[in-house]
């Protein structure tokens, strides 16, 4: 049974991806689950430089989902390389780092400080994060910005680029084939959608940044209409996310048109589930007689809706 | 190493009409777990609500030989988890992640431990006091609540040779009004030859006056901070608390791994209080 799968020239043993900025950077999990086992550990995301973040709360639960608004905390990318990259390349574990910039020069400024440095396997570009008030989204809600960031990136390093989108935009499609023209090597999606709560006894905002990013659940079916309509729009491979908890999950959004999948706030509520899945897509893959789980990707039937309304 | 374990509730004790002890058949969580430290519970079995809760063990349950069988909660009923937490049968199984968190570090004699409780926050210091007779460690605990009723588990504490020092806000058992009073009268009294450290666990202003006080008489105080979390495990930066750093500015350290567990002087208060 084989359940690699291929983004361009990264080959991945499974499509699992721990999600950015779920995993922290990804040695926290390392007595949990064998890192090497997973298809990918996409790492917190990294500025050039320390950063802090917002004060708590910094999360509010939802029904079936929950919002954060962390600011993108971390340490920086050159205390990545020095104290997290070594762990994580002993442990042999796919390391997609996540990267995140106020401005272009600093987006490449990082990749080309990341192709330095062994064990690094794609660069995931944090154009997406809903909750910072410079760079990142600003790029992520303008076609031309997602474009001229990816394509500035892409100059800079032999890397795979695979910016993240965000779906708080009206046609996500739009910005997966603006990255594709760009020269992406992959688009993942979605990011959280920019939400907010209110404590109604004091009126306040629940969170201390007021808004936040929604994800779990319930953004899920939101997820899968987004990948199922970038599946269209570009050729490029996809990587799907949105409240994925369960191996039913991670074939929906194959079938709707990911290649590779990541899992984020479940790993929360279950740091063990990785082996769980890959077990429950095995037992899938036996069951349906399929030999190679990547030929799943975009194999959506769509025949019987086409034909529901004229042969009735 | 933390693990996961579906563990099977026991039994539900209610104490009031928001305070119950959930015991939990855990024994490999319980072989593990070291004073203070915590697990993450899964309340429910669905997506709403989502996520793990963070609690204290609060005992080790142990069966005639002393083999560790299991664990239990103090729970206090404040929102959706604990509520449903209250609600708990036995036989009803929950996700059960543990053990997590930097342990308290307890003190050997000549030194003593002075425990300092307010309310739920009693729930780490059964394993500390534990830890502490184990090693002959004259202690007390400082135990304040809103009233007489919510004062619970005295007596388990006196069987563990801790001596009890009680205050509740309506004077309806020992001294009338915050724990800090007593506290306060007991640091001023005890010469300063004597060690003490202090340890408490409470409402985020109560832990800020014990820490506070004990700085002032020139006392240790080790804190259990209670952060809202998300997996306890490092991985979503939610449960950070703003500590001092060395000539540096201040910085966001996540309480799940690199507490709860703090010396109380690391702590920005004016930053937790919000």
């Amino acid at each position: 049974m084989d359940l690699s799968v291929s983004l361009g020239s990264l080959r991945l043993v499974n499509p699992l991806i721990a999600a950015s900025g779920c995993f922290g950077y990804g040695v926290e999990y390392a007595d949990v689950v064998d890192l090497s086992l997973l298809g990918g550990v996409a790492v917190k995301g990294l500025f050039l430089s320390e950063r802090e973040g917002h004060p708590p709360p910094r999360i509010v639960e939802t029904p079936a989902g929950m919002l954060n608004a962390i600011g993108l905390q971390g340490i920086g990318v050159h205390r990545f390389v020095r104290e997290k990259l070594p762990e994580l390349r002993d442990r042999r574990a796919v390391v997609f780092v996540n990267i995140c910039g106020t401005t272009i020069d600093e987006y490449c400024e990082i990749a080309r400080i990341l192709s330095d440095h062994d064990g690094v396997a794609a660069i995931e570009l944090n154009i997406s994060c809903p909750n910072i008030k410079q760079g990142g989204i600003t790029f992520g809600c303008s076609l031309t910005g997602t474009h001229d960031v990816v394509s500035a990136v892409r100059k800079v390093t032999s890397l795979p680029v695979i910016p993240k989108l965000t779906p708080n935009v009206t046609d996500v499609s739009s910005f997966a084939r603006a990255a594709a023209e760009a020269g992406a090597d992959a688009v993942s999606l979605v990011n959280t959608f920019l939400a907010m709560a209110i404590d109604v006894h004091t009126r306040r905002p629940k969170l201390t940044n007021i808004v936040g990013g929604l994800s779990g659940p319930a953004i899920r079916p939101i997820a899968v209409r987004m990948v199922y309509e970038c599946r269209q729009a570009v050729k490029i491979p996809i990587i799907g996310m949105g409240g994925i908890a369960t191996a039913d999950d991670v074939l929906e959004f194959m079938i709707a048109g990911a290649t590779a999948v990541q899992i984020g706030t479940a790993n929360f509520v279950d740091p063990f589930l990785w082996r769980k899945v890959l077990d429950d897509l095995r037992s899938y893959m036996a069951a349906h007689h399929l030999e190679t789980l990547a030929t799943l990707t975009g194999s959506l039937d769509t025949s019987r809706q086409a034909t529901a309304w004229i042969s009735s | 190493m933390p693990i996961d374990i579906d563990a099977a509730v026991i039994s539900n004790t209610r104490l009031s009409h928001d305070y119950s002890v959930l015991a939990l058949a855990a024994p490999e969580i319980a072989s593990l777990a070291e004073p203070g430290q915590f697990v993450m519970i899964k309340p429910s079995r669905g997506v709403d609500p989502l996520l793990r809760r963070p609690f204290s063990i609060f005992e080790i349950l142990r069966d005639s030989g002393g083999t560790p069988t299991g664990i239990s909660l103090l729970n206090k009923r404040i929102g959706i988890g604990t509520s449903l937490l209250y609600d708990a049968a036995p036989g009803n199984h929950l996700g059960c992640l543990g053990p997590l968190g930097r342990p308290f570090e307890p003190v050997t004699p000549p030194a003593e431990a002075w425990m300092v409780a307010g309310g739920v926050g009693l729930a780490p210091f059964v394993t500390l006091a534990e830890a502490l007779r184990s090693t002959g460690t004259s202690a007390r605990l400082f135990y304040g609540a809103r009233t007489a009723s919510e004062l619970t588990h005295v007596e388990l504490f006196e069987g563990l040779n801790v001596e009890p020092v009680l205050a509740t806000e309506d004077g309806s058992r020992g001294a009338h009004g915050y724990v800090t009073a007593p506290l306060e009268a007991a640091l001023s009294t005890t010469p300063r030859s004597t060690d003490v450290r202090v340890y408490a666990c409470g409402p985020t202003p109560m832990m800020r006056a014990v820490a506070k006080l004990a700085g002032a008489y020139g006392r240790r105080c080790d804190v259990s901070l209670e952060q809202v979390m998300g997996c306890g495990l490092g991985g979503c930066y939610s449960c950070v608390v703003l500590t001092r750093t060395a000539g540096g500015p201040p910085h966001f350290v996540r309480s799940c791994i690199d507490g709860p567990v703090f010396d109380a002087t690391q702590i920005l208060w004016d930053a937790l209080a919000h």
